[in-house]
């Protein structure tokens, strides 16, 4: 489908104790991704915010961005879970046929809050919470479940930390880039076995802002926009032990969706570039199996083919992902804009040449339990 | 009601962590409170094209959406637009401690600002307090960069 176009992308360095505030950190990205459209704010009919209460620590958070975001003097809305979906509620926007132009903005200053004690607060009250779950250590249960399950190791899992944080040193907006080493990885800190310090992402701060436009205001005023081919998510079940933690049921539903939209058959060739949400270096494997990019268990095999190194075949995260820097709200957002440059060909010293096709994946909630699949294409 | 019924009905569980947070003030509020902390002024910003002035200062102008960057004194003194005298319990969140109540909420156009602010008010006896009234800001001696503080309460002119 060639009905929506991003048209404009911006996204602030990530940074921890990034000194500026939500409003200031919404207004640099929201003037950027304008100056990079060619708009101004009265060109925009429509905006989507991304802001979440607990991360943010005010009610209805949105709020606070309303007006550097130009969000005052049109229809507004807020998506309180990942950028990717702040981005499907703007791309729905535009197919309800009421609205042409959508600014989407998504922002977290993670290193405002506890993530140990707000991640915790994801979890049931009454069952599962007082455990001390958060996202670290309940991910070590997945990664354990994940590795146990399908043989997969541990420096199969560092490769993608080493490869992800290699990337991020040609993303200049990258928090971490590292050059480290498998076994700089398997040897740090360990926080929740089998998860290393290495095998996170930081706290990072920072907001990323993509345009949208309809089919004719795109075609009219762009030569070439980067077009949505496909959208597709789903979610899987809330309680951990309602899901088997090994499995991508939810992202496998996700990817079929988005394909079936994009008419695409073989993601592995078709798909030249990739950026996913790998918030735990485990996850990138999990992803891959999810998206189809190999078979279920064959994601260690796949890292350790340098598939999705920058020069394999299939590049996945040359912006050095979520590993790289996690601004929680916005790292799938920014997943998408990382893409859109991509396509443009102007990412730099991060480019995959001659991307025509790439895919961009956000999650919510513990695990991946949500996950939000973008196909685009030029 | 007997024990037999609490026994059979639905329970609960009670959250008692600790949420805290360190807000980062940003680079216009900083302004804001570095004025009042070290030279008792209080200071906004100016649009440079419709030319209103913003207090506290923020980044971007509301109804042009153009970047603000001349920062200006506005008055310690304005008018009181409207007031509450406030009678139920409520924590200083910066401090951590019960507010005395009752307190008087106050909302204030200083002399210069096209935007008012909220601050409040010594005076806790309605009958004494009129929307319209002059009102000035009283600076506390030791100040620590919070507003709240910084600035302890505005007081009506006589
Ligand atoms: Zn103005």
């Amino acid at each position: 489908m060639d009905e929506v176009a991003i048209i404009g992308v911006a996204q602030t360095r990530y940074q921890r104790d990034n000194p500026a505030s939500h409003a200031e950190m919404a207004y640099e990205v929201t003037r950027k991704a304008l100056e990079d459209a060619g708009l101004t704010i009265d060109d925009i009919d429509n905006t989507v915010t991304v802001c979440n209460d607990f991360w943010d620590g005010r009610t209805i958070s949105c709020m606070t961005i309303t007006e550097a975001t130009g969000s005052h003097k049109v229809p507004t809305t807020n998506v309180e879970g990942d950028g990717t979906y702040g981005a499907l509620m703007g791309a729905m926007r535009l197919l309800s046929g009421l609205h042409e132009v959508t600014l989407v903005v998504a922002q977290s200053k993670v290193s405002e809050g506890i993530p140990a004690v707000i991640t915790n607060a994801m979890f049931d009250p009454v069952y599962e919470r007082s455990l001390g779950l958060d996202a670290i250590n309940s991910s070590a249960l997945q990664m354990r479940r994940y590795m146990s399950k399908y043989g997969i190791t541990e420096e199969q899992c560092a490769k993608v930390s080493v490869k992800n944080h290699k990337n991020a040193k040609s993303n200049p907006y990258a928090h971490m880039p590292l050059d480290i080493t498998v076994d700089d990885v398997l040897k740090s800190r360990v926080l929740a076995d089998p998860i290393k310090l290495l095998d996170t992402s930081p706290v990072s701060d920072g907001a990323c802002a993509i345009i949208m436009a309809v089919d004719e205001v795109a075609k009219k005023r762009y030569s070439k926009p980067v077009w949505i081919r496909g959208i597709g998510h789903c979610a899987d079940a809330y309680h951990l032990g309602d899901r088997d933690l090994a499995e991508v049921d939810a992202l496998v539903s996700a990817a079929r969706r988005a394909y079936s939209m994009a008419g695409i058959q073989d993601p592995v060739r078709e798909i030249d570039v990739a950026e996913v949400y790998d918030a735990f270096s485990y996850m990138e494997l999990m992803w891959m199996e999810g998206l189809g990019f190999c078979g279920r268990g064959e994601g260690g095999a796949m890292i350790d083919s340098g598939m999705t190194g920058m020069n394999g075949a299939l590049p996945v995260n040359p912006s050095g992902g979520v590993l790289s820097a996690h601004p929680v709200q916005a790292a799938g957002l920014a997943r998408i804009a990382e893409a859109v440059l991509q396509l443009r060909g102007k990412a730099d010293a991060r480019q995959v040449e001659g991307a025509t096709v790439a895919l961009a994946h956000g999650i919510e909630g513990a695990c991946g339990q949500g996950h939000c699949v973008f196909v685009l294409g030029r | 009601m007997g024990e037999e019924k609490r026994d059979s009905g639905p329970l609960s569980i009670t959250y008692m962590a600790d949420m805290p947070y360190d807000y980062h003030a940003g680079f216009y509020y900083s302004r804001f409170l570095k004025e009042l902390k070290d030279n008792k002024r209080i200071y906004g910003v100016k649009c440079p094209r419709c030319g209103k002035v913003y207090v506290p200062p923020r980044i971007v102008c509301r109804d042009c959406f153009v970047t603000m960057e001349e920062f200006v004194e506005v008055g310690n003194e304005g008018t009181l637009l409207a007031f509450t005298v406030t009678n139920f319990p409520y924590t200083d969140t910066t401090r951590g401690e019960p507010k005395k109540i009752p307190y008087t909420a106050a909302y204030i156009k200083l002399d210069g600002s096209d935007s008012n602010i909220v601050h409040c008010l010594d005076e806790t006896d309605e009958k004494k307090i009129k929307a319209g009234m002059r009102v000035r800001a009283v600076f506390s001696d030791t100040r620590t960069g919070d507003y709240f503080h910084d600035i302890d309460h505005f007081e009506i002119i006589q």
